[in-house]
């Protein structure tokens, strides 16, 4: 089910619509009040104006000493595209950001809610259909079966089970209700039986969705420290090649050579990093999407980029480590207990037990062939005995007087002792065994005497230890929380692979070893969805809380994950460091690429006084035009050649920091300084017939 | 292998022979362990009670810079005063003349900075007092100022969270009577056991062959040239420089010369890795500063033993190498060796004319000045390797998927505004200046700057603001630069190319050590592997050396190009 949706979920790169309104986008951002945020595109954009004179100037006084009128009208077409390329490349990321929030969105639009408005004096409730659009926060709707709930809220009042599959994909129904850490519902999901009130817990348009949204436009889209820092580093290097530019018109005069206003700017222009400053707000975009489509919901891009950085990994064992709850495995029968009869009363007292404990009992026995269906005679008159925290078991009262209870080990000592019965030595044996390997013994007795022991095991997910090797290998350490007893909890971490455990945590031990570990220096990241999680997901670097969790968890955490998946951590830390991967590498490759542009252009712009510098010519280019222009083009559309891997990102490998240096290196490294080698020659090739 | 190569070797393998233990000493020194040198310690409390200091009170790194700054400006002025009115104080037995108001700003700028530009010739310019008492202990406290800074940073990069650095005074005292005094004791006993002079009698006279008198100028000259190279200034006694035959006497005297001036350069490279217990690190800048080196190293040695080809046109045998220029007694490649030498770490010293070098070598010196971080001056050239450092960690570091940390430090905007400012204030006062010595030469072309036309006159100019820049000193000559233009223009290059980019590192490094340590894990990006070599040195080529790829063709290029 979840590939399924996952396939769906994965939009063409360039969709026809996205792609139509993305070169719009592309014009209206030439404005140079948006174009200002991005330094390197901005002198880009000056340089562009400047040909634009030139040509002007070159219409009205017919000279012909800054080259022909086509020349220049190439060049400035070619850097007007450069331009339009890097503001498409933004406007796509942003398309598809948008449009995957809007898909998302528009479920829970324009449903018709149920306001619930206190009237008159007496205030008796009155119900008014209203739109879900003016819902404000503080209103109470109702909702009754077969309803969309039109907005996130959290019940006030009922309990009800819901389709939440529109938003996490998971066909299961899932049950809320008012109180505790199942409360939260959210737009969009369906109720599928009984009838709730649900208090509105949001503003309009302030909904997670709607400030992820705008997150994705420009307006408010903040840039991250470390995106301010990339930005600080590829300003610096536009302004040395400012410098060397300005100074070479001096250096030329001097060497009485001169050189045209588009020789000067072709050169700065393809110097300056204009691959990755063109790229650098689309791969932003694109990392926040990427999580969006993992269907996390990310509160600030800022999340996204310290999930890369996480050294701490804290995960609940149930639903993460183990699949759901334990199961049971085994029945061990006393000496001179019938094993058959040992499973039936197993049964008996587990048949009203609703845990997932008490049904797996029930489905053991069925798949070991026993008696799991008791004569409805036999169960009409018996009594249910319902655990209680005081007596610690539970089981059942039968018409002929026959009691059989289930429990742990201790509760049925008792029972069985304060009966004058001996416990039997081999279930001691037993129930110790079963302990030691992680397992959980419920001891069963009838009429106060032990018969028998009962093994639940947690079953750990398949192919969950190889996650956490890879987690290792990326340097992240996983801890396991989990309420079982530290001899359980270590069986189950050895188990699992995990490097550390949290044995019968309590959420303050969560806090506690979060502040521990950060106050070393470590990143901290962590899931929850209870509300006496909140103040640790406040703590955590990176806390996703469960859609499924109440309002304080969400509010806490600085991601929301809407598929309730515990996994899910381990995605969000690899979409991090892709994001700063696909940064990084395209940064480099930018800056490698200056080496064959200034043998493309430096011999062109003195090769006509300077005869014998012909020898720096390595790419052997046809003429200081076309050398020019092939630059310049080159430099052009490497942008949208790159825009894909942009927006997927560089894969990360997780195979240790230094060997992923060496790799990228080598890849986007020296492939940056010989591909343009390559990709300028034949542009050459094509152009030199023209020029 | 021929002797003259050997001899090169054989330089380069002694120099780190003396380097590498020096370099656990210095380590030591700084970390306050048992030396043998530590019978200077009463001369250290009598220094620090005269002066009032209290060795033990610890600075943060704002406290150093202002520490710093404000000694060298009472330094500065009392060198520049000292200058103007040289003529007529004492211990001047040659009766030379005070300097001019801007020659005075430029030497005191000079030679405040560790850089060593001499506008004025030793033997006429300046007076035995000036020479010594000016010129001698700016030497000293130049470089002690460097090595200082640098183990500020060495006290900021440990694991501790502080702002606490030690004293400033403590480290630059300790600097000079630990290090720079023994060891120039050394090199100016050997120096004067080979004849380089020590007197303060003034000029000897002497009737030559043909039965003229000649006048020589000598004077208490080893003690400065010891100190010259060990503290990598460069600013000579004599004109001529160490291509004198008094400060240079023989091969002997130009192996110690050229070995002086690295050992220290070398030796703090080790001293990192023994202070921070980091020793794979130091071998590994040690590797991408030895490679820098000898990058630019092979093309001129190759070009200056095969010799000028317009020469060997002309018939002469050039079967000894390029030898224009150059002194007979070291020969061709020890020229070369030393000339790359001095010019990628910044001592300027010269023991041949820079100008007479083959266009190649020349475009090696330059490149030498235009990075300086390999090896580079005492102290100065590791912090200049720092910025490109950072920068590098700050590239590699998101390549690997992590926001970037340098020794368990994140790197952030701040730190990021202040490396690429330093980075990029080199290529801007280089070509800059040189920009506007062109526009006055396009403007006026009768100026009598240039002793050479064309493409050879733009690498003068080039030379000039580079060697100034890089605080290196030394000079393509040919260049009439004893001029107002060029004296005070050269003198606030040389200011802004020293103090600005050892303030930088301090700053990042005072900034970091008060972040929290994140300790490594597996996914941290180690700095001390040959990958992350090559990443800062690919770092270093791309910033410092491609930013001046149009002025080099224009220069020592288009000569190159011009001659084949």
């Amino acid at each position: 089910m979840t590939s399924e949706r996952k396939k769906a979920k994965t939009m063409k790169l360039f969709e026809g619509g996205l792609v139509k309104e993305a070169l719009k986008h592309a014009f209206v951002k030439l404005d140079p009040r948006i174009m200002v945020r991005n330094p390197v595109m901005f002198t880009v954009e000056i340089g562009t104006a400047v040909m634009l004179l030139v040509i002007v100037g070159i219409l009205f006084t017919h000279t012909h000493d800054q080259g022909s009128l086509g020349y220049n009208i190439f060049i400035f077409v070619v850097l007007l595209l450069t331009l339009l390329f890097a503001n498409f490349a933004e406007a796509i990321a942003e398309a598809r950001g948008k449009a995957q929030a809007e898909s998302l969105r528009k479920t829970r639009e324009e449903t018709p809610a149920k306001l619930i408005a206190p009237v008159g004096e007496l205030r008796v409730d009155e119900i008014q259909v209203v739109s879900s659009s003016s819902l404000k926060k503080g209103d109470v709707f109702l909702c009754e079966t077969g309803d969309i709930i039109p907005t996130d809220g959290e019940i006030i009042e009922g309990l009800a089970t819901i389709d939440e599959s529109a938003i996490t994909g998971e066909s299961a129904p899932v049950i809320r209700e008012a109180g505790g850490d199942k409360s939260s519902v959210t737009g969009g999901t369906k109720v599928l039986s009984d009838r709730i009130k649900v208090k509105v817990t949001t503003e309009p348009g302030e909904s997670f969705l709607d400030k992820m949204i705008a997150l994705v436009e420009g307006a408010s889209r903040q840039k991250t420290p470390n995106e301010i820092a990339l930005t600080i580093l590829l300003a610096a290097f536009t302004l040395v090649f400012i410098i060397v530019c300005v100074t070479l018109k001096p250096f030329a005069d001097y060497a009485k050579t001169p050189i045209t206003i588009a020789a000067l700017i072709s050169l700065f222009v393809c110097l300056i990093p204009t691959t990755i400053g063109g790229l650098l707000s689309a791969i932003g975009i694109a990392g926040m999407d990427r999580a969006l489509r993992a269907n996390v919901i990310t509160k600030s891009g800022k999340a996204v980029e310290t999930a890369g950085d996480i050294d701490v990994l804290l995960l609940d064992k149930t639903g993460t480590i183990t699949i759901g709850n334990r199961k049971a495995t085994n029945f061990y029968p006393s000496n001179g207990v019938n094993a058959e009869v040992f499973q039936e009363r197993a049964v008996l007292a587990s048949l009203a037990d609703e845990t997932p404990e008490g049904k797996s009992i029930v489905e053991l026995a069925k798949t070991l062939g026993g008696k799991t269906q008791a004569s409805d005679t036999l169960l009409a008159e018996a009594r249910f005995v319902k655990f209680t925290a005081e007596t610690r078991s539970s089981g059942i009262d039968m018409k002929n007087g026959t009691r059989i209870r289930k429990g742990a080990f201790d509760s049925i000592r008792n029972i069985s002792e304060k009966a004058g019965n001996a416990f039997p030595e081999e279930t001691v044996i037993k129930v110790k065994e079963i302990s030691s390997n992680g397992g959980t013994p419920l001891v069963v007795s009838e009429n106060e005497k032990v018969i028998g022991v009962i093994e639940l095991q947690d079953i750990i997910k398949p192919g969950i230890s190889e996650r956490f090797e890879r987690l290792r290998k990326m340097g992240v350490k996983t801890v396991m929380v989990t309420g079982d007893n530290p001899l359980t909890a270590k069986f189950i971490a050895e188990k699992a692979g995990v490097d550390d455990y949290i044995a019968e945590a309590k959420p303050e031990d969560k806090m506690n070893y979060i502040k521990k570990e950060q106050i070393s220096g470590k990143l901290v990241a962590m899931m929850g969805d209870g509300t006496n999680d909140a103040p640790a997901l406040a703590q955590a670097d990176v806390g996703v809380a469960m859609n499924s969790g109440t309002q304080a968890a969400k509010e806490a955490g600085n991601m929301v994950d809407l598929d309730n998946d515990p996994t899910k951590l381990i995605e969000i830390v690899e979409i991090g460091k892709q994001l700063l991967i696909t940064r990084g590498t395209l940064t480099t490759f930018s800056i490698a690429n200056d080496v064959a542009k200034y043998f493309a252009i430096v011999p062109a712009l003195f090769i006509a006084s300077i005869p014998a510098l012909q020898h720096l010519n390595i790419m052997n280019l046809k003429s200081p035009e076309s050398a020019i222009l092939s630059a310049v083009i080159f430099n052009a559309i490497i942008i949208p050649i790159l825009i894909p891997l942009a927006l997927r990102g560089v894969e990360y490998k997780p195979i240790g920091a230094s060997a992923l240096l060496r790799r990228n290196l080598l890849i986007y490294g020296l492939g940056g300084i010989l591909v343009p080698f390559i990709g300028i020659k034949i542009i050459d090739l094509f152009i030199g017939m023209f020029f | 292998m021929n002797t003259e190569l050997l001899g090169v070797v054989a330089t380069f393998i002694i120099t780190l022979a003396i380097g590498i233990p020096l370099g656990k000493y210095i380590s030591k020194v700084f970390k306050g362990e048992k030396t043998i040198l530590d019978f200077m310690a009463p001369l250290e409390r009598f220094i620090f009670r005269i002066c009032g200091i209290d060795p033990t009170k610890e600075m943060n790194w704002k406290q150093h810079v202002a520490a710093l700054l404000s000694l060298n400006l009472l330094w500065f002025v009392y060198a520049f005063v000292m200058f103007l009115f040289q003529g007529s104080l004492f211990l001047n037995p040659d009766g030379n003349p005070s300097m001019s108001p801007h020659l005075s700003f430029n030497t005191a700028a000079s030679f405040l900075v560790n850089c060593n530009l001499q506008d004025y010739s030793g033997e006429t310019g300046v007076t035995y007092l000036t020479q010594l008492a000016v010129l001698m202990f700016l030497h000293f406290v130049s470089a002690a100022t460097g090595i200082a800074a640098l183990v500020v940073v060495f006290k900021a990069m440990r694991e501790k969270v502080t702002d606490k650095l030690g004293n400033f005074f403590e480290i630059f005292v300790k600097s000079i009577t630990r290090i720079l005094l023994p060891i120039s004791l050394v090199i100016a006993l050997l120096l004067v056991f080979h004849g380089t002079p020590a007197s303060f009698d003034g000029k000897d006279q002497l009737i030559t062959m043909q039965g003229d008198t000649a006048h020589i100028s000598r004077g208490p000259a080893a003690g400065m040239i010891a100190i010259k190279h060990l503290g990598t200034n460069g600013g000579g006694w004599f004109g001529a420089n160490s291509a004198h035959p008094l400060e240079n006497p023989d091969y002997f005297t130009n192996m110690v010369e050229v070995i002086a001036q690295v050992i220290i350069p070398v030796a703090l490279i080790f001293a990192l890795g023994h202070y921070l217990s980091r020793k794979r690190l130091a071998w590994v800048i040690f590797g991408v500063m030895t490679i820098g080196v000898l990058i630019f190293l092979y093309p001129a040695l190759h070009a200056e033993i095969k010799g000028n080809p317009a020469i060997a046109q002309m018939g002469p045998s050039s079967s000894g190498g390029n030898m224009e220029g150059k002194e007979v007694r070291f020969g061709a490649p020890a020229s070369a060796y030393w000339c790359i030498l001095t010019t990628v770490i910044s001592t300027g010293s010269v023991n041949s004319m820079h100008d007479s070098f083959m266009p190649v070598s020349g475009c090696m010196q330059l490149l030498g000045m235009m990075t300086n971080c390999f090896y580079g001056g005492n102290g100065v050239g590791i912090l200049n390797y720092y910025i490109f450092l950072i920068i590098a960690v700050f590239i590699s570091g998101l390549m690997v998927g992590r926001t970037p940390e340098f020794l368990g430090r994140k790197i952030e905007a701040k730190e990021m505004k202040i490396a690429t400012i330093i980075a990029l204030l080199h290529p801007l006062l280089i070509l800059a200046f040189t920009a506007l010595a062109s526009f006055g030469l396009v403007r006026d072309p009768s100026l009598p700057w240039l002793n050479n036309p064309g493409y050879h006159g733009f690498s003068e100019m080039l030379y000039q603001y580079t060697s100034c820049s890089a605080n290196n000193g030394s000079g393509f000559e040919g260049l009439g630069d004893n001029t107002p233009f060029w004296n005070i223009t050269a003198g606030f290059v040389m200011l802004l190319g020293r103090f600005l980019p050892i303030i930088g590192p301090i700053a990042i490094a005072g900034i970091l050590a008060q972040k929290k340590y994140i300790p490594e894990s597996s996914g941290t990006l180690r700095t001390d592997t040959g990958t992350f070599g090559l990443m800062t040195y690919a770092v270093i080529m791309i910033v410092a050396a491609l930013a001046f790829f149009p002025a080099l063709t224009l220069g020592p290029l288009a000569e190159y190009f011009s001659r084949h």
